[in-house]
């Protein structure tokens, strides 16, 4: 995917001033900076949920920007979206809101009559199976936990059979325990599926922890882009335009101090790639 | 001491704020009062009775026909069971104009809501539309009707179907206007149509309430069938109108009782269902989703 001096403003005020960016292959990419520094309009223009006022986003040498109709909403089921608030349908089944996702695959009218599949059935279990949350399967998602709701919208994201999944801040309404099952959660979704999953994050250490690549966001500018382990306090200081004074100890969520962290995913990683092979 | 100058300035200033307040209700009483009394001295003028002496024959009439209904004995049951179709056919008018006009209103409030991706020209048109319905009374409505289309219950149904369109589709699209967008940008970044978005994102947050609006509707409509058969559209106003002006008091009170039952028993169930739908974990509340 290239995304090339990609733009967006609202009205007089300018959200992201001409964006660009390469994703090579299949990476797991945090986006951080301030809040109203652009990093969710970046990624809502990325899913077309906003249209973006100038600028490209080249994927196999398609413009997906200039898609209209239903190669817009193929092109949706192709990027999955997770949200702050997960945006679940509150009084529909679990599995019926990760059935959902199967949408955009189905006829208007059979999808009307709420006629899905034995196969999409199937695949919905399985994907509740793989994020641990089956058995609630039956339950409404309005009667789930936060953590519980954040991963039936990623169960969601799955049965899209995505080519990608974007992240709006999928842990800032979360404790730090469910943050923790649902940052692994998309860990392991990009290394067994292959899948590009960027996120946007307001903590460092998270991006650290579970992200291959950093890019940092300031006043709608890429103002870093670079391999996680290079983000130094000097460049958080840059991205969040703070002072000597910034700690951002202060503003961490992680359960144990950030070095112990990283070992747990170093542990995760080859772990998953064995269980992968 | 300035804090206490300071606290007694706040403190006349908001003693002059409550005499002012109560100045308007008491003018706004006075304004209603004498509405009342000039309306009435109106009246009392173009009456040809005489209002005061009419309100003493007020309870003769309802007083006359329960007599005869007791005189009746147990062959009053019999009147009854008799007028049963009559009833029937009220409930079928009300039941179908019901379902119908909650069809229709469903479409119009979808139309005319502003967050739903609707093409914006539209909206104006359909509400302006569903202005239209509602401003026709039933009972002209069922008037033109029957004078084009003859006197049965068809007309009727017609009238009230079309006013069912207005007031719901009123209703309805004010709880569209309250739904929580956040499900249906959910859906929307999943690259669901506009009518899978309505189907799985809007339809069940507004299901319960369109139901209990519905019912309510209906239960109005059952009122309106029986008024329309005054007007020749058959089922219970239509022998009312008959037993009235023959001053069968016994058959009238029949009417009335079934009338009065029928209402009530739909008021109860529809209660019942209402709250299910909002909290209990009834039937209702499976289904409806």
């Amino acid at each position: 995917m290239r995304v090339i001096e990609l733009r967006k403003a609202f009205g007089s005020v300018v959200a992201v001033k001409g964006a660009s960016f390469d994703v090579p292959g299949a990476q797991m990419i945090g986006i951080i900076g301030r809040s109203g520094a652009g990093k969710s309009t970046l990624l809502r223009m990325i899913n077309h949920l906003t249209p973006a006022t100038s600028g490209q986003i080249l994927i196999d040498d398609r413009d997906i920007l200039t898609l209209r109709g239903k190669d817009r909403h193929a092109w949706q089921r192709d990027c999955a979206m997770i949200f702050q608030q997960f945006n679940l349908v509150p009084r529909l089944d679990v599995l019926t809101n990760v059935m959902l996702g199967r949408l955009n695959r189905h006829g208007t009218v059979r999808s009307l009559l709420k006629m899905f599949s034995r196969e999409d059935i199937a695949r919905a279990l399985h994907a509740l199976e793989r994020l641990g949350i089956a058995e609630q399967a039956m339950q409404r998602a309005e009667d789930l936990s936060g953590g519980q709701q954040q991963r039936v919208a990623i169960a969601r994201a799955l049965s899209q059979e995505p080519r990608m999944i974007l992240a709006d801040e999928p842990i800032a309404s979360l404790d730090p325990m469910s943050a923790q099952i649902v940052m692994t959660s998309l860990r392991q979704i990009h290394e067994r599926d292959g899948l590009t999953v960027i996120c946007n994050l307001h903590t460092l250490d998270t991006a650290r922890t579970y992200c291959d690549r950093v890019i940092g966001m300031r006043a709608g500018e890429i103002v870093f882009d670079g391999p996680a382990h290079a983000v130094t306090t000097d460049v958080a200081r840059e991205i969040y335009g703070a002072d000597d004074s910034f700690d951002e100890g202060v503003t961490s969520t992680s359960l144990n101090d950030p070095a112990k962290a990283s070992d747990a995913v170093a542990y995760l990683r080859p772990a998953e790639a064995a269980a992968g092979a | 001491m300035t804090s206490l100058t300071y606290s007694s300035d706040q403190h006349a200033s908001i003693v002059a704020q409550e005499q002012r307040r109560r100045l308007y209700s008491f003018l706004t009483i006075a304004v209603v009062a004498i509405i009342m009394v000039s309306g009435y001295t109106e009246a009392e003028s173009m009456n040809s009775g005489g209002f005061m002496h009419g309100l003493r024959q007020f309870f003769d009439y309802p007083g006359d026909v329960i007599e005869e209904a007791w005189a009746a004995g147990w062959a009053f049951w019999g009147i009854v069971w008799r007028f049963i179709p009559a009833l029937i056919e009220t409930l079928n008018i009300a039941a179908t104009a019901t379902i119908l006009g909650g069809l229709f209103a469903t479409i119009f409030a979808f139309l005319s809501t502003r967050n739903l991706d609707v093409w914006p020209p539209l909206i104006p048109v359909s509400r302006r539309l569903m202005d239209i319905m509602r401003a026709f009374p039933e009972l002209i409505l069922a008037l033109f009707l029957i004078f084009v289309l003859g006197a049965s219950s068809v007309p009727a149904m017609i009238a009230v179907a079309f006013h069912t369109v207005g007031a719901l589709g009123k209703l309805f699209s004010e709880v569209n206007e309250n739904i929580d967008r956040r499900p249906v940008e959910g859906l929307q970044a999943v690259g669901a149509g506009w009518l899978q978005r309505l189907r799985f994102g809007v339809l069940p947050q507004v299901l319960p309430n369109y139901t209990s609006y519905f019912l309510m509707r209906f239960e109005i409509n059952v009122r309106a069938s029986a008024i329309l058969g005054f007007v020749g559209a058959g089922g219970l106003g239509a022998e009312l109108r008959r037993t009235i002006g023959w001053g069968s008091g016994e058959e009238t009170a029949a009417l009335l009782l079934l009338l009065f039952l029928s209402i009530m028993i739909i008021d109860q169930v529809s209660g019942m269902v209402r709250r299910s739908l909002v909290s209990g974990n009834l039937l209702a509340r499976k289904v409806l989703v």
